[in-house]
């Protein structure tokens, strides 16, 4: 069986096969698969017996259920108020420069994808961003350009272990 | 049952505990304007996502403005329903929705149909104050429905069509905020979904966004083309609606003034469908007899019960979603398809007229019908046996375009040999109806004896699922009939299950059969309009003096001098069909 439908079909056994179990079992794909592919999404409406339009739906209305393709760490940079009044827009081109690409792009090696995300509960820490589920707060370029270096480091290191 | 005491407009209402504002209201005449609200009384179709917020009203002691239709009354509530405040509100709300909306209203196919429009004019909006981005979709065309989603207004009706009543889930909101949309899964286009094309969301959105695919100009070329000669046939629930768009009330019987305005068309013969409707039941019919007789003889093979097969929604319903039941329907084609198929045959020879200069136009209350008479099987060498089929609503775009003064046309009949039928044919156009056509001649050819009476009352209705026995002298044979394809899709678990009681069940996929189809004209939420249309229906089939399609002398001819019987070989070529699995 492909990966992806034994993770769905475990978590269906966890959370159950009714329309509230749609929620975690999304999150549960994208927890380990980074994002929800057209793949995944038909698999899960087959396991629940909902129609594909309404987690296709589901999954487009919730910003941290990713249905394109992701890098390995997702950074999502706050752009809500108070963490644009506070220099969200600098923390972004750094990393647009450091990376090479876009909000909305991930990097061709597949690592790091950019996103922007509404107010993350730090306003008091602006600017904030995350990755993946790690928060950093009080973001100047510099130590934005520190901690994606940091990331990098770790990749490569990971990626000397792998090969 | 309690009851809650309160006043709105300083008027004073008891209503029962549990009802809305807006329905304590329109019990004491106060008509509170709605939007995304749709109620469909009687058969349990409500949606209320409370999302356009022009039913708002003023409940003292309270800061904000409710929403009428999603607020329950309580005790001793005290409402405004125009309050200048109130008034306010909704203008606001209206004036938003338009800044968003494109200014489509001169060119729209909804124009005078449009609950929006409506709405503008209601509370006479004559400038916009707001400005901002609109919203960019791109337009989704497919063999009966356009999308043009720039208008949708995110009401959400169409989705309680689609996913609660027909249980298709084709359309769901899709994305968030400012792009959120009402799509196919993956933003797909129609055309690649499972929809049905049953058209029940263009039946209630309340604007352009969704409309069927307009054939009229097609059918006027063929019209003004001399080397064509185009005939023209009409179902049986277009009879019963078409005078509502020239202002006649619900449930007035149109049938000899539609056929005195398709000859001014300029059409060459008017025919009916429901000639078409008697051959299908004897198909039909002998098939149901031949798949009974079979089991009585103790076939275990045999397939029951049998399904009808006249409605192209649930056919393309049952092929992608019950593929494995697809031996079971009755393999008769559409009374439609039937038609175009014995038109190009047996008539084209009759007048001498080749296949290709025979154009067949037909008037539906339907828009799968559009894609029925699309698909490939029903073509010979690239020529369609049923060339344009046209709503209800498109034939009275025709006939205003043609400057015919409806109300006043005398009455005229249809063209022969297919312009004649029975009772039996004109009931199809209503849910119940085809069954009943079919016990009227199955019984008899069973029996070999006269039925002692013509009117199946038990049959008849508008619960979404019904059951009656009906005694073949002596034997007993059950039947279902479901309508709306949420209610089709139980009898088919049912089936699934093995635990099917009956013999017979007819399926139609719109609520209230045809007389409620895609096409007609739209009844803007009041089912009331449906019941009318369904007396009308009965009340033709009372009129007529066969009302049994084996009766039919055309029938009888059509069988001596071209088919042979009902099931010959040339009958399967012509008039019968299979089904896909399109899971
Ligand atoms: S036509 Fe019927 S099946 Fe298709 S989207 Fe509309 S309601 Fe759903
Ligand atoms: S397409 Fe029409 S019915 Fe559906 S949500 Fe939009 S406006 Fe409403
Ligand atoms: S019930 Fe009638 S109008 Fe509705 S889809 Fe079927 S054939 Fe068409
Ligand atoms: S505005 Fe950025 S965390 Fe609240
Ligand atoms: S009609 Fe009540 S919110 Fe739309």
């Amino acid at each position: 069986m492909n990966p992806v439908s034994e993770l769905i079909k475990n978590l269906a056994d966890q959370n159950g096969r009714n329309r509230h179990s749609l929620l975690p079992i999304l999150q549960g794909v994208v927890e380990q698969e980074k994002y929800l592919s057209e793949y995944s999404m038909i698999e899960i409406a087959r396991e629940l017996d909902l129609p594909a339009s309404e987690v296709f739906g589901t999954a487009t209305f919730y910003s941290f259920l990713e249905y394109k393709k992701m890098g390995k760490y997702i950074i999502r940079v706050c752009k809500t108020i108070t963490c644009s009044m506070k220099g969200k827009n600098q923390i972004l081109l750094a990393i647009e420069d450091m990376l090479k690409i876009d909000v909305g792009e991930t990097t061709p090696d597949g690592v790091f994808s950019l996103l922007q995300t509404n107010c993350l509960g730090f306003c008091h820490k602006a600017p904030a961003m995350l990755v993946n589920n790690e928060v950093y707060t009080d973001m100047t370029p510099e130590k934005v350009r520190d901690i994606l270096s940091s990331y990098l480091k770790k990749q490569k290191e990971g990626g000397s272990h792998d090969n | 049952m309690e009851m809650i005491n309160l006043t709105i407009d300083h008027k004073p209402v008891v209503v029962r505990k549990g009802a809305t504002v807006l329905e304590a209201a329109s019990g004491i005449g106060i008509d509170i304007p709605t939007l995304c609200y749709m109620k469909l009384e009687d058969m349990n179709i409500e949606n209320k996502p409370g999302g356009c917020r022009v039913c708002v009203v003023e409940v003292k002691g309270r800061r904000n403005l409710a929403p009428a239709c999603c607020t329950e009354a309580s005790e001793g509530m005290e409402i405004s329903t125009h309050s200048i405040r109130v008034v306010n509100a909704r203008r606001t709300v209206v004036e938003l929705i338009l800044s968003d909306h494109p200014a489509d209203c001169l060119i729209c196919a909804k124009s005078g149909n449009c609950d929006l429009q409506d709405m503008a004019n209601h509370l006479g909006i004559r400038k916009i104050h707001y400005q901002g981005e609109h919203s960019m979709y791109r337009e989704d065309t497919s063999p009966a429905i356009i999308r043009e989603i720039n208008k949708c207004i995110m009401c959400r009706r169409c989705e309680t069509m689609c996913n609660d009543v027909q249980t298709i889930g084709v359309l769901s909101a899709v994305n968030r905020g400012f792009q959120a949309v009402v799509s196919p899964a993956f933003e797909m286009n129609l055309d690649h979904s499972v929809c049905t094309y049953c058209g029940q969301c263009v039946a209630v959105c309340p604007t352009g966004a969704l409309t069927e695919v307009d054939e009229t100009g097609a059918v006027i070329r063929a019209l003004s083309d001399p080397t064509k000669t185009v005939i023209v046939q009409t179902a049986p629930a277009v009879r019963a609606a078409l005078g509502e768009e020239f202002g006649m009330t619900a449930g007035t019987l149109v049938t000899g003034k539609m056929v005195a305005a398709l000859r001014r068309l300029g059409f060459d013969y008017v025919f009916d469908t429901d000639f078409a409707a008697d051959l299908t039941i004897l198909e039909e019919g002998t098939e149901l007899l031949n798949r009974l007789s079979a089991f009585m003889a103790g076939d275990q093979q045999v397939k029951l019960p049998i399904l009808t097969s006249c409605c192209p929604a649930w056919v393309k319903f049952f092929e992608h979603h019950f593929p494995e039941l697809k031996d079971i329907p009755s393999t008769a084609r559409s009374p439609q398809q039937m038609f175009g198929s014995i038109a190009k045959t047996y008539f084209a020879d009759k007048i001498k007229v080749k296949r290709e200069n025979l154009v067949v136009v037909s008037i539906m209350p339907c828009l799968a019908k559009k894609y029925e008479s699309s698909r490939p099987e029903f073509s010979v060498n690239g020529n369609p046996d049923v060339d344009y089929a046209l709503t209800t609503r498109e034939l009275a775009h025709l006939i205003n375009l043609g400057n015919i003064d409806f109300k006043s046309l005398q009455n005229e009949d249809f063209d022969a040999p297919m312009g004649e039928s029975t009772g039996a044919g004109v009931i199809f156009g209503t849910t119940g109806g085809v069954i009943e056509a079919a016990v009227r001649t199955a019984y008899e050819i069973f029996t070999g004896k006269q039925l002692p009476r013509l009117d199946f009352e038990e049959l008849r209705g508008m619960e979404g699922l019904r059951k009656a026995t009906i005694d073949f002298n002596g034997t007993p044979i059950n039947i279902g009939i479901a309508h709306g394809l949420g209610n089709a899709r139980k009898l088919l678990e049912e089936i699934q299950a093995g635990t099917s009681e009956f013999h017979a069940i007819e399926i139609m996929s719109c609520p209230g059969g045809c007389i409620g189809g895609g096409g007609q004209p739209y009844h803007h939420g009041d089912s009331e309009i449906l019941k009318k249309r369904q007396r009308a229906i009965y009340s033709e089939d009372q009129n007529k003096s066969i009302r049994k399609s084996h009766e039919n002398p055309y029938i009888t001819k059509l069988y001596e001098e071209f088919l042979g019987a009902p099931l010959s070989e040339k009958s399967h070529h012509l008039l019968h069909t299979k089904y896909f699995d399109r899971s």
